[in-house]
């Protein structure tokens, strides 16, 4: 889509785009370009001597069991955050969709955890299983169920996953919610009339219905579990015990500044940024299929 | 209502109560150790109403943090900083983004859609899958502990510039050609007819990208060495880490509860803009 009337000026235009692209360069292209150049190189423990090593540090990556491990804990801890979070909160907007009486008290009590920055969602997680004062801790030992997070690495992942889940149902709710909203009602009504009960007609019409929204959300989770939870590791575990909650875009991080791996944790950039793109792109195909629908 | 069934309304009601307070659990419980003392969050069970010690932890946390040797600056401070990182990266972001997206949908010049895609692809790759270069990159230019190292390289932004263009591009062309008409140059289009109508956009815009802003971890915590640069969130997380060998859960939990009040009240008040926002940057 373009313009049918514009201006006509020689340089204006130029420095309106500046900053931005100046910016972009810098802080973006720059950085990028050297995250595959580096990811290239191997250099010494001291930063003087580098060498250059076509693909070692990938393959060096990809023979490297510590690697695989994070991959599959990635995708364990993704799976987790992408159904739990959108199957708790598909049921409270169609709880809350279902109401007429104080919706919208129930949209305010249910939007602000969004606003809570990641490690700070870990911090109070952390603190409600913490093995010595942690309510909830307290009471699943009342039950005989021994819960430490901080040994064991089972039940790190399960409060990573919680934590996680936690911070991002209202986005999924809102969009949830929205996509329900946005069903004609009429079409609810004709079900009623033949005689569709309201389980019927959840699963006939507004579970097809909403499976667009439900598609976009699994993609923005799937991006979010693998990028967006990074304060939240950081805050509750730190990637421990031992490797159990060291997912891939905190194994780029821990290598690359305690471990001081430049070149590997330039070669684990790049492969993220491969499944970025990879994710995007599928986002935004599915997006144009969704205007035509 | 399409069919009055008293149960399942009863039943619709329950679950959306049980999952708000589920939801509202771990932010109760935080408030309720803000305001007792060190000895009573020690004991277990931890008690689940609130005590009276709120204002005095508070006022610990906030003028003095910690204290007693183990670091960390006073909690305002941190705040401060926050404060001024969430405005600077929402409003640079806002600024910027609005007059690129101008010049790209008002101009014709060459390179115009070279510099659309350069923007476009920053869209596809967040500040934490490059994050080791990308310091690098600040560390050489001398912007270390610096506001502007906090602020101005998460300043680019692909969403909102390609908001600000789907917005101009339903301006309908007749406003353009009655400012050329009347002689108005582009700025003065651009201030007087432009930036005024794009005042929701802007709203909404700012919402999302304040708490983007506010709630920044990785990034602060790269680049600030100086405990006058923290920002809260990363006050809190510190704290966080050494809390079992300083028991003082009171003071964290009021740091947490200063850390999560002002982007929760941003979003409750500015409810509309936000979910306006919300849907609109995803698109």
């Amino acid at each position: 889509m373009e313009k049918r009337v514009t201006f006509n000026e020689r340089w204006l235009p130029y420095l309106l785009v500046a900053p931005q692209i100046v910016i972009t360069l810098v802080f973006f292209f720059w950085p990028s370009g050297q995250a595959i150049w580096q990811s290239v190189l191997i250099e010494d423990a001291f930063g003087g001597n580098t060498k250059f090593v076509w693909f070692d540090n990938f393959v060096h990556l990809f023979s490297d069991a510590a690697y695989y491990t994070s991959a599959r804990i990635t995708l364990v801890f993704s799976t987790l955050v992408a159904t739990v979070g959108l199957a708790v909160s598909l049921l409270l907007a169609v709880m809350a969709d279902r109401v007429i009486r104080g919706a919208g008290l129930y949209k305010t009590f249910l939007v602000w955890p969004y606003a809570v920055a990641p490690a700070v969602a870990g911090v109070l997680w952390g603190f409600l299983f913490n093995p010595s004062v942690g309510i909830v801790a307290w009471l699943l030992s009342g039950v005989g169920i021994e819960f430490n997070y901080v040994i064991n690495g089972n039940q790190a992942l399960l409060l990573v996953v919680i934590a996680a889940v936690w911070n991002q149902v209202s986005y999924n709710f809102l969009f949830f919610l929205a996509g329900l909203q946005s069903i004609p009602k009429s079409l609810i009504e004709a079900a009623a009339i033949d005689g569709a009960g309201p389980g019927r007609r959840f699963w006939d019409i507004m579970f097809p219905l909403l499976s667009p929204t439900g598609f976009f959300l699994l993609v923005i989770n799937i991006l979010y579990a693998f990028f967006g939870t990074f304060g939240v590791v950081d805050a509750l575990t730190k990637g421990g015990p031992g490797q159990a909650t060291n997912i891939l875009v905190y194994k780029v991080y821990s290598d690359g500044f305690r471990g001081q791996d430049l070149g590997g944790s330039s070669a684990q950039s790049v492969i993220l940024m491969i499944v970025v793109i990879a994710l995007t792109v599928v986002q935004f195909r599915f997006i144009e299929r969704r205007v035509h629908y | 209502m399409v069919e009055n069934r008293p149960f399942t309304t009863f039943l619709s009601h329950l679950v959306v109560i049980v999952g708000v307070l589920i939801i509202a659990f771990p932010v109760w419980m935080t408030f309720v150790a803000s305001t007792h003392d060190q000895q009573t969050m020690l004991r277990s069970p931890v008690p689940l109403l609130p005590g009276p010690y709120l204002f005095d932890n508070y006022t610990q946390v906030l003028l003095q943090g910690f204290g007693r040797g183990f670091g960390g600056a006073p909690i305002w401070v941190t705040l401060m900083n926050s404060l001024v990182m969430a405005l600077g990266v929402a409003l640079g972001k806002i600024a910027i983004s609005i007059i690129s997206a101008f010049a790209i949908v008002y101009f014709r010049f060459p390179f115009r859609m070279a510099f659309f895609w350069a923007i476009f692809v920053t869209l596809m790759l967040p500040v934490e899958v490059r994050i080791v270069p990308t310091y690098g990159v600040v560390a050489n230019l001398g912007m270390l502990n610096s506001y502007s190292g906090l602020i101005i390289p998460l300043i680019a932004s692909a969403t909102a510039t390609f908001l600000f263009r789907q917005f101009f591009l339903s301006v309908p062309d007749e406003l353009t050609e009655a400012a050329r008409v009347d002689g108005a140059s582009p700025m003065r289009f651009f201030w007087d007819i432009l930036l005024p109508m794009s005042r929701t956009t802007i709203a909404a815009l700012f919402v999302i990208q304040f708490i983007y802003g506010w709630n920044q971890y990785l990034w602060p915590l790269l680049i600030t060495t100086k405990e006058s640069f923290y920002t809260v969130v990363m006050a809190v997380s510190r704290q966080a880490n050494v809390v079992d060998a300083t028991p003082s859960w009171n003071l964290l939990m009021a740091m947490a509860m200063l850390a999560m009040v002002p982007p929760v009240l941003v979003v409750v008040f500015m409810q509309r803009q936000f979910v306006r926002g919300l849907v609109e940057t995803e698109k």
